[in-house]
């Protein structure tokens, strides 16, 4: 079974999270909750293995 | 022309104390369907109802092609295609957008289609008269007050018009309802989940211009705050259900005049329509731990309770009856040990499982429990207008599928590869032959399917020869020589390549739980 990365695996991290801020910044909470809910079904389904998205869950849970 | 149900002749009890072999309890589609199956297969059951008419009001509407196969090997096929309404598509709505159309109509090649809607009394009607030809032993206005258990039979006692009576049944079948009389009295839990929503199921009469379709909208401007889902039956009948929410008053809600605007702003000012049948409810999905205990088998309603979001709840019960008729018969003929009955549970358990957790899904999909869930639903809405891959996950109700018992002990695993086709534990699917419909053909008996040259066949078998090019060849996946076992509910329970007739019978054996 895959498992779910957890080392770096994301070339030019600053750029995605300079590009995740860029899209949130004039959102107001909503919004912002459903672009994250989009953004989160178009990588789930882009990644298309229902295991690693629940390892992903399980793992994001662990420390909230 | 509203409907006018029938009123069934209640006859004075003539054998108090008698023993049967076999009581249903309920007069519903279940009952009616267990109890058919029954007669038909030799064993003449009496049936007990604590009425003496059909049901009434928002019961089971979409029959789904599984149910229609069932029904047509009971001889129902040709009344329930020519009353009922055949429908196979589907659209979802969100605001005032389409959000995309499904088809469930399936590869051509096969009688029935996906879905007729009927309203249950329809099917009811037909149901009785078939039973009353078929022997069933109705008996209206029979409510069971008491029912004692022993280890080989079970004791009922009734109260009929004419006064009270007593009857015995070596075997209990116990299909009345969601609220079964004699579950509350053998004290069974029937646990699950209750949904905080409210829904008013109104039964419509109307000339519409709406297709013959299964129209879902979420939060429509003439309803903004809820979901509408929209079914055409028989009779230009229609189905309108509307999403109320927790806080609404039920009384209030099912009065008239406070449903009629409701469907106006629906339908616009100039659509004429009465209303049939209104009534509010709160869904629950749950079931008894066990459908078999001893002497009493339950089924329908009062084994598994499921939300009518995907049309679970009558076509499951149908297939209870379906399972659990031959098996009975078999038992009572003395073709097969009680241990039979045990696979009843062990089919038709994960099948409920599979209809409540499918029920379950789609209520949560429709009455999001927080914020979250509302802002996920929200995407997924607005994802699928323009992206297919979020269509899926749109959940409106997952529609009735057959359930395959594919972890049954009845069945015999294969010993080859097959490249396609049904494994055993699928129900036989339908193909057009030179001489009709192949389902039409079988008898309702343990049967083989040969392809090519008959092979040697052990006895108590029927054959259904075909040719080894046909559709009906290509539809399971056989070759010459291949030889398809089909139980009498026609799920298949073991396929070959060139088998011998030591692994037919002993597949046959296994199939009826003999040593």
């Amino acid at each position: 079974m895959p498992t779910l990365i957890t080392t770096p695996n994301l070339p030019d991290p600053d750029s995605v999270f300079e590009a995740l801020m860029n899209a949130h910044r004039d959102l107001d909470p909503t919004t912002s909750r459903q672009l994250d809910a989009k953004l989160v079904l178009l990588l789930a389904n882009h990644i298309g293995d229902p295991d690693i998205v629940k390892q992903a869950i399980k793992e994001a849970l662990l420390f909230l | 022309m509203p409907y006018t149900p029938p009123r069934y002749p209640t006859r004075p009890p003539t054998d108090p104390g008698a023993r049967h072999q076999v009581v249903v309890v309920g007069g519903g589609m279940v009952g009616l369907t267990v109890a058919l199956d029954l007669a038909q297969r030799g064993i003449k059951p009496v049936l007990l109802d604590d009425d003496d008419t059909v049901s009434i009001g928002s019961r089971a509407i979409c029959h789904a092609k599984r149910s229609l196969e069932i029904l047509s090997r009971l001889g129902l096929g040709d009344a329930l295609l020519a009353k009922g309404v055949t429908w196979n598509t589907g659209r979802v709505f969100s605001g005032e957008k389409q959000v995309y159309a499904f088809d469930l109509q399936q590869e051509p090649g096969h009688e029935f289609p996906a879905f007729i809607n009927l309203q249950q009394y329809h099917l009811e009607e037909l149901l009785v008269a078939a039973c009353e030809k078929a022997g069933v032993d109705l008996r209206w206005k029979h409510r069971v007050t008491c029912i004692t258990p022993h280890p080989t039979h079970t004791t009922l006692a009734i109260e009929t018009p004419h006064g009270p009576t007593t009857l015995e049944a070596d075997w209990l079948l116990a299909a009345d309802g969601a609220r079964s009389e004699i579950r509350r009295r053998l004290d069974l839990p029937f646990v699950g989940k209750t949904f905080q929503d409210r829904f008013l199921i109104a039964d419509v009469t109307m000339k519409a211009p709406f297709p013959a379709e299964r129209w879902f909208w979420f939060n429509p401007p003439f309803h903004p705050a809820g979901s509408v889902l929209l079914h055409r039956q028989a009779d230009n009948v229609w189905r309108i259900d509307f999403q109320l929410g927790w806080n609404a008053d039920p009384e209030e809600e099912k009065r008239p005049d406070n449903v009629r605007p409701r469907i106006a702003a629906m339908l616009g000012p100039n659509t004429q329509f009465e209303l049939e049948w209104l009534s509010v409810y709160t869904f629950r999905c749950r079931r008894l731990e066990k459908f078999r205990h001893n002497r009493i088998l339950f089924l329908g309603d009062a084994a598994h309770q499921v939300s009518p979001f995907g049309a679970r709840g009558g076509n499951g019960g149908v297939q209870d009856a379906d399972n659990l008729a031959w098996k009975l018969v078999a038992h009572l003929h003395g073709q097969a040990p009680e241990s039979l009955l045990d696979t009843y549970d062990a089919e038709r358990i994960p099948a409920a499982d599979e209809n409540i957790l499918n029920s379950t899904r789609s209520t949560d999909f429709i009455t999001p429990k927080n914020e979250a869930a509302h802002a996920y639903r929200a995407a997924i809405l607005s994802l699928a207008e323009h992206h297919a891959f979020a269509r899926p996950l749109v959940n409106s109700g997952r529609l009735s599928r057959p359930a395959t018992y594919a972890t049954s002990p009845l069945n015999t695993p294969d010993d080859a590869e097959w490249p396609q086709g049904s494994a055993p534990g699928t129900p036989a699917p339908d193909a057009p032959t030179d001489q009709g419909w192949l389902l039409r053909r079988l008898p309702p008996t343990f049967t083989a399917l040969t392809f090519g040259p008959s092979p040697k066949l052990p006895p108590g078998l029927a054959e259904l020869n075909l040719p080894p090019t046909s559709p009906a060849a290509t539809r399971y996946a056989a070759t010459e020589g291949d030889v398809i076992l089909l139980r009498p509910d026609h799920h298949i329970a073991a396929r070959w390549h060139r088998p011998t007739e030591a692994a037919i019978a002993a597949a046959h054996r296994r199939a009826l739980c003999q040593p």
